[in-house]
């Protein structure tokens, strides 16, 4: 049953950003408020057509360039990319967070999200943003460089997929957990690129960044944007972010609005997960899987949040790493670094035999010096494990919490993490 | 405010002269469109590789002006603008599905690709001679009749008929018709 004027989060924001009331799948030409380009994607991609063009940036105060799938630049075609990235960065003034981090921790780090906006990124895991409530969503390089000189994009009003959780998260769970479990449920097209909305006590009672890996990871499930309506604990983080907060107090999906699909799912029940290679919809129990693991990767904007960190070290603290094991270490943003090493985190790593690598997207992109070898296998905090990503096509990757990869570095093997919580 | 995209009249290169149509089921992805090892080369090395998994005689048989019909999820995978850039090299009039993937939908419409939906594609036949009129939403079939597709949305249309978005934005700027 639908209610007369009662609206999605979507439609909302949509709508504001259009200047007028949208329907749901009706296509609209909308204002874009803020456009992030990364190394990768942006200038060596779009200003070859913005020259084309002939026309400069509709504004360069809306647009915020990160580099991050190619440093440190440490092979030289990767070196080329960031120097060209770099000269770009000084002749059109944008604002330019160099080597700080993965650009999906690194914008809203920095206090360029907030509620409400109309966000472009030429990233697919874009939808990170909408952790903040902002709609964001991932394009090509041709539709941001259209982007870039006109400010404005078409997009069609989504429908909205509620996945509602309720109840508490136990000990040893994390919001990684959730989606790979949602992964597995709902398969990686259940998002139907529409606006996946997670909502319920259990998201409200997350933190920020492990909200932001619920969001990121819409992008498995097909969605086109994954959100979460603002409250306080966005509010706080914002805040301290130094971000411009207009008034998002009503900013939510209204009782009665018009829902595509409402799915429920109890948290009270839920285990540890991994996904098996080579999909994140493989998923199932950690405690179920059997397999021995070479490497161990800490990394990505999924998975080496300040959090994410501290949530490893909480097993890594005192343990060592399993005989022949290597441990990759790469926070996601220099800030969370700086951050856990304060805290004593980074040294748990360091004391525990990890490699630490720069702030940057490392492995997960697969675009530098360290990419997995032939017939290794890694468990993995990153969001992706199709064949062949982060190395060799013959690589196995697992993915899991930060727990459970810690657990896995530990045990050699994939297992269970609680029972290492429990003996801690 | 809105501001639309204009500066061309909608419809105007929207219809394409008669050609073949080859016949597609469901889920095609982009690296059957666009397959990975060949997306070091350019996009005539791409293209002559386009759906050779699901049809192996597809880019050298296809022709300008040629359409491809297709079951549900076409286009599903990675946010690759080649798979849609490669159809659009082959000469392809335009695609018919059930339902396309969203991100290649977008790109498809970006690079000019005339992309629609229709409930059911079943009754189009392989090899028949058809037309693709996208202005009006509908395939007309050389031996009579025609199917219903969805019309695409107003705004959209300038964007096919100019050729895609940079063309199209090309024909804006250079009408100084920016506000
Ligand atoms: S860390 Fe991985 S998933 Fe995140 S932006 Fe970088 S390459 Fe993409």
């Amino acid at each position: 049953m639908t209610m007369q004027n009662a609206r999605t989060l979507a439609q909302k924001i949509i709508g504001r950003a259009t200047g007028r009331p949208v329907a749901i799948g009706e296509v609209v030409t909308a204002q874009v408020d803020l456009a992030m380009i990364h190394d990768s994607g942006g200038p060596r991609r779009v200003a070859p057509i913005l020259k084309e063009l002939g026309v400069g940036l509709w504004d360069p105060e809306r647009v915020v360039l990160i580099s991050d799938h190619f440093v440190p630049g440490d092979t030289e075609e990767g070196a080329r990319i960031l120097q060209l990235t770099r000269d770009w960065a000084a002749k059109t003034g944008v604002a330019f967070h160099d080597g700080q981090g993965i650009c999906h921790i690194v914008l809203p780090e920095r206090g360029h999200l907030a509620p409400g906006m109309l966000v472009v990124g030429g990233d697919s895991h874009s939808p990170t943003g909408g952790a903040f409530g902002a709609y964001m969503f991932g394009i090509g390089a041709t539709e941001m460089a259209g982007v870039l000189a006109t400010g404005e994009i078409w997009l069609r009003v989504p429908g909205t997929i509620l996945i509602e959780w309720r109840g508490t998260l136990g000990p040893g769970l994390m919001a990684k957990d959730i989606m790979l479990a949602l992964c597995g449920r709902l398969g990686m097209d259940g998002g139907k690129y529409q606006a996946v909305e997670y909502t319920g006590d259990t998201i409200a009672a997350l933190s920020m960044q492990e909200r932001m890996t619920l969001a990121n990871m819409a992008a498995e499930l097909g969605g086109q944007a994954g959100l979460i309506a603002p409250d306080r604990v966005t509010e706080a983080y914002l805040a301290a972010a130094g971000a411009r907060l207009g008034d998002w107090s009503g900013l939510a999906t209204d009782p009665g609005a018009d829902l595509l699909e409402h799915h429920l799912f109890d948290a009270a029940t839920l285990a540890p997960q991994v996904a098996a290679p080579h999909s994140p919809a493989n998923a199932g129990n950690a405690a179920d899987a059997d397999a021995k693991v070479d490497i161990a990767y800490l990394g990505a904007c999924t998975g080496a949040k300040y959090e994410d960190l501290a949530a490893a070290a909480q097993i890594l603290r005192g343990r060592r790493l399993a005989a022949g094991l290597e441990l990759l270490v790469a926070p996601a943003s220099r800030r969370d670094q700086t951050r856990a090493s304060a805290d004593g985190i980074m040294a748990v790593f360091e004391s525990a035999g990890a490699k630490i690598l720069p702030n940057a997207c490392g492995i997960c992109a697969g675009y530098g010096a360290h990419r997995l070898a032939a017939g290794t296998t890694c468990i993995s905090s990153t969001a992706r494990n199709f064949k062949g990503r982060m190395g060799d096509p013959s690589s196995q990757v697992w993915l899991g919490s930060p727990l459970t990869v810690a657990a896995a570095a530990v045990a050699g093997r994939i297992v269970d993490p609680r029972e290492m919580l429990e003996a801690a | 405010m809105t501001r639309s995209v204009t500066g061309v009249k909608p419809g105007s290169k929207a219809q394409s002269k008669v050609g073949r149509i080859f016949r597609l089921g469901d889920d095609i992805d982009t690296d059957q469109l666009a397959p990975g090892r060949y997306m070091r080369g350019g996009i005539d090395a791409l293209a002559a590789h386009c759906l050779e998994s699901v049809r192996p005689d597809f880019a050298q048989s296809v022709q300008r002006g040629d359409i491809l019909v297709a079951g549900r999820n076409f286009g599903m995978g990675s946010s690759r603008e080649q798979a849609a850039e490669a159809l659009r090299h082959l000469g392809l009039a335009g695609v018919v599905a059930e339902s396309f993937a969203g991100i290649f939908y977008r790109n498809a419409i970006n690079l000019g690709l005339p992309v629609l939906t229709t409930a059911d594609s079943s009754a189009v036949k392989e090899g028949a001679a058809a037309r693709l009129d996208v202005a009006n939403g509908r395939l007309m079939l050389k031996e009579g009749g025609s199917l219903a597709l969805d019309p695409l949305p107003d705004n959209l249309l300038p964007i096919i008929a100019a050729g895609g978005l940079v063309p199209l934005l090309k024909a804006r700027f250079s009408k100084g018709a920016v506000t």
